[in-house]
């Protein structure tokens, strides 16, 4: 008997009229992978690519291999890390409300995914470069980027080191190893696999950081970044952050009948960890892991973090058209901020009080440095930045085409 | 003074370039080990190692898109696309990224890269070895675009678009890259050997970028042409015997408006001639720039000869290159009106 062939097209477990249904995802026990030497080969990468690195069991207690691996990180960085966490988490907050109310034309959440960028950064070192995508402010956050200038950003205003020529959230900073992000998807993938090239020519010891989300891996860029790294064996850390979604499409539509990511990497012969990315002591283990082994010259390596984007896709996306209203508190990988306070606390580090006290004088800060950078100029108040601006940097030096156009504007 | 073929030129601008400034690194399709289906990098990997000069995976958009990393970290890429025709898989890197970096970061991060990728027919090429995709780089705020037609010019100019610190999409008319050509395809090839712009000087020296070379003088019509159009343009003008000023623009972007316009000025007249297609292409950009400029000082309605807006085709080749036929009557047009 023979069959008709017939299209499939994959759709997400649950629509906004059903309960969350997550019952088709594995959850692997934590503690249970080993980690691997540095010189990891993309063969021998099968189990990290197909299971999860994860650390924090559901008690909360670090366990097992990776947790050994990480066992110098002290109180005092984990706190830290809870308080990069947090502070992300406040921003978004503040400036979603911002953009509410008419203070800035847009703005993009990261929420649920704050662990993956400050437990990353906080693994690098001076020089090393990120290409983001929009959801990495975390990076900033853990790179002690100067927050009143991450808002002035958002706000086009007189703090914003861009002056107003991006959109808000595009941030761009060399000192702090953020590289100017696009809103071309994709793009930058394959630039940072350019960038750790010229990191190894120049020898200077400095690696490359890729992001891209896990919708984005359909784009063709996604391909060349892998291709490329598998063929010079540059120093980068290729970074997928599996977040369900891509806007409203569920995240099979990039997949296909793939079950991850990483495996996808290692079928260009690059090395991957699937990694649970709601665990913010299995991303400090990973990352470490990771850039230790790309700066020993060991090659490129693939991360897939498996998480869950809580928020809008963007303050112009409404996600209850397209995905159950609570989805995020059925995600069984949890709140990557909960999860590190209740292992602080478990270990005796932290209270569920001192937790109470550090939220509320985050917030507090939060707000009277808002108050500061919304004196500097608003959408509903603004400080405009001078129009001749345009032109400026278009090219090195102005053309002539471009000062005749410059003093049309009437500047 | 040496006697060179724009390949050899080419090859010399960037021998030039790989010694003088370490950071120059050389990538593409076949331009390693094998030097280039144009020879236009051959002997460079042997001479500078493979860290400077190495083959690339056949990926247009990886090729751009390392090369925008590169020149983002302090590189100076000079990257081959193998034909123009096939740009296109990298046009988002050239247009959404390495074109705005400078501009997007305010100045925190710059693009010094070049791509260059032969272009033009009259080589019997057919669809996807012909293409004269010029405008579609012209449009882009934030590029450079050059196209040489002579070898001392491809030399000067591309190690000026090496130099230069913002992307620069280095266009190479193929059809003349071993000898002029003046569009009389049944007539015997003729070399760089006997023409004046195939003397190179040794070592470096540069050509500005945003300068066009008068390669004719004349008062009595403006000829804009570039690439292998400013030979078939001469040609064309030898037949009518009018004293036309020939105008190789050298630079499309950005233009040397102030040659154009004070050709223009002396001469009442102009025509644009190019292989591209006519509708949106640069003529466009040029006979709005000189009736905007020089309305005053215009006698006759300025036309341009082109190729057709149709794709490039193969066997009917002859019919739709610009000929010397179809510019000499263009030529009688604008004197006669």
């Amino acid at each position: 008997m023979t069959e008709t062939p017939k299209l499939t097209f994959p759709h997400p477990p649950a629509r906004p009229d059903q309960s969350p249904d997550f019952s088709a995802i594995e959850v692997p026990e934590a503690g249970i992978l080993d980690v691997p030497p540095l010189d990891l080969t993309s063969i021998d990468a099968r189990p990290y690519a197909n299971g999860m690195v994860r650390v924090l069991n559901d008690a909360g207690e670090a366990v097992g291999p990776w947790a050994d691996y990480i066992a110098d990180i002290d109180a005092e960085a984990l706190l830290q890390g809870l308080r990069d966490m947090m502070t992300m988490r406040v921003i978004d907050q503040r400036l979603l409300n911002a953009q509410r109310q008419g203070k800035t034309s847009f703005y993009l959440q990261c929420t649920g995914e704050e662990a993956i960028g400050c437990g990353f950064q906080r693994q690098l070192s001076k020089g090393d470069m990120n290409f983001p995508t929009y959801r990495q402010q975390s990076l900033l956050i853990a790179a002690g980027y100067p927050l009143e200038v991450l808002m002035g950003q958002v706000y086009s205003n007189q703090l914003d080191p861009l002056e107003g020529r991006q959109l808000p959230v595009l941030h761009s900073s060399r000192d702090y190893g953020y590289f100017s992000i696009s809103g071309n998807l994709g793009t930058q993938y394959i630039q940072a696999v350019g960038w750790a090239m010229a990191n190894a020519l120049s020898g200077d010891g400095t690696i490359a950081a890729a992001w891209i989300g896990d919708g984005a891996t359909a784009s063709n860029d996604f391909h060349s970044a892998l291709l490329c790294a598998s063929v010079y064996q540059p120093p980068v850390i290729l970074n997928i952050v599996n977040n369900q979604w891509a806007i409203s499409t569920y995240t099979g539509v990039a997949s296909g009948m793939a079950r991850t990511y990483a495996a996808r990497a290692r079928g260009y012969g690059v090395p991957a960890l699937r990694v649970d990315g709601n665990d913010y002591l299995a991303v400090a283990a990973v990352s470490r892991w990771a850039v230790a082994r790309t700066r020993a010259g060991h090659g490129p390596v693939a991360i897939e973090w498996f998480t869950y984007r809580v928020a809008a896709h963007s303050t112009s996306d409404d996600p209850s058209a397209y995905r159950p209203k609570d989805e995020a508190l059925a995600w069984p990988l949890g709140d990557p901020i909960t999860r590190l306070k209740d292992h602080l606390v478990l270990t005796g580090q932290w209270s569920e009080e001192r937790h109470t006290q550090a939220e509320a004088q985050i917030r507090d800060e939060i707000i009277a440095l808002q108050r500061k950078v919304e004196a500097e100029g608003t959408f509903v108040n603004p400080k405009p930045i001078s129009p001749a601006t345009i032109f400026k940097g278009v090219y090195a030096e102005m053309p002539p085409h471009l000062r005749r156009q410059r003093q049309e504007m009437g500047y | 003074m040496a006697r060179m073929s724009m390949i050899e030129a080419l090859r010399d601008a960037m021998d030039v370039m790989l010694d003088r400034d370490p950071k120059v690194l050389i990538f593409g399709e076949d331009v390693g080990y094998f030097g280039g289906v144009f020879r236009c990098t051959a002997g460079l990997q042997k001479k500078y190692g493979e860290e400077r000069v190495f083959d690339t995976p056949i990926n247009e958009s990886a090729i751009v898109g390392m090369a925008v990393g590169m020149a983002a970290q302090g590189m100076r890429p000079c990257v081959e696309v193998q034909f123009a025709d096939y740009v296109f898989p990298a046009y988002d890197q050239i247009t959404q990224e390495a074109a705005r970096i400078r501009h997007r970061s305010n100045q925190m991060f710059s693009c010094p890269l070049v791509v260059r990728m032969p272009t033009g027919g009259g080589i019997f090429g057919g669809q996807t070895h012909s293409q004269s995709p010029e405008s579609l780089f012209t449009h882009v705020a934030g590029l450079k675009v050059v196209l040489p037609s002579t070898p001392y010019d491809a030399k000067g100019l591309l190690i000026a678009a090496i130099e230069d610190p913002d992307p620069v999409i280095f266009l190479e008319p193929k059809r003349i890259y071993n000898g002029p050509f003046y569009g009389n395809h049944t007539g015997k090839s003729v070399t760089w050997a006997s023409h004046p712009g195939g003397e190179v000087p040794e070592g470096h020296y540069s050509i500005p970028i945003g300068k066009a070379d008068i390669r004719r003088e004349g008062t009595a019509v403006t000829v804009l042409a570039y690439g292998t159009m400013v030979y078939v343009a001469d040609a064309a003008v030898e037949q009518t015997g009018i004293d036309a000023e020939i105008i190789d623009l050298r630079s499309l972007l950005p233009l040397d408006v102030d040659t154009i316009r004070a050709s223009v000025e002396k001469t009442g007249r102009c025509l644009v001639v190019h292989e591209a297609t006519r509708t949106s292409g640069l003529g466009a950009e040029l006979i709005a720039e000189v009736q905007e400029s020089c309305f005053w000082h215009l006698h006759a309605p300025i036309l341009r000869v082109t190729g057709w807006d149709a794709p490039y085709p193969h066997a009917a080749e002859w019919d739709y290159f610009p000929s010397p036929a179809r510019i000499t009557r263009a030529l009688h047009q604008v004197m006669e009106a």
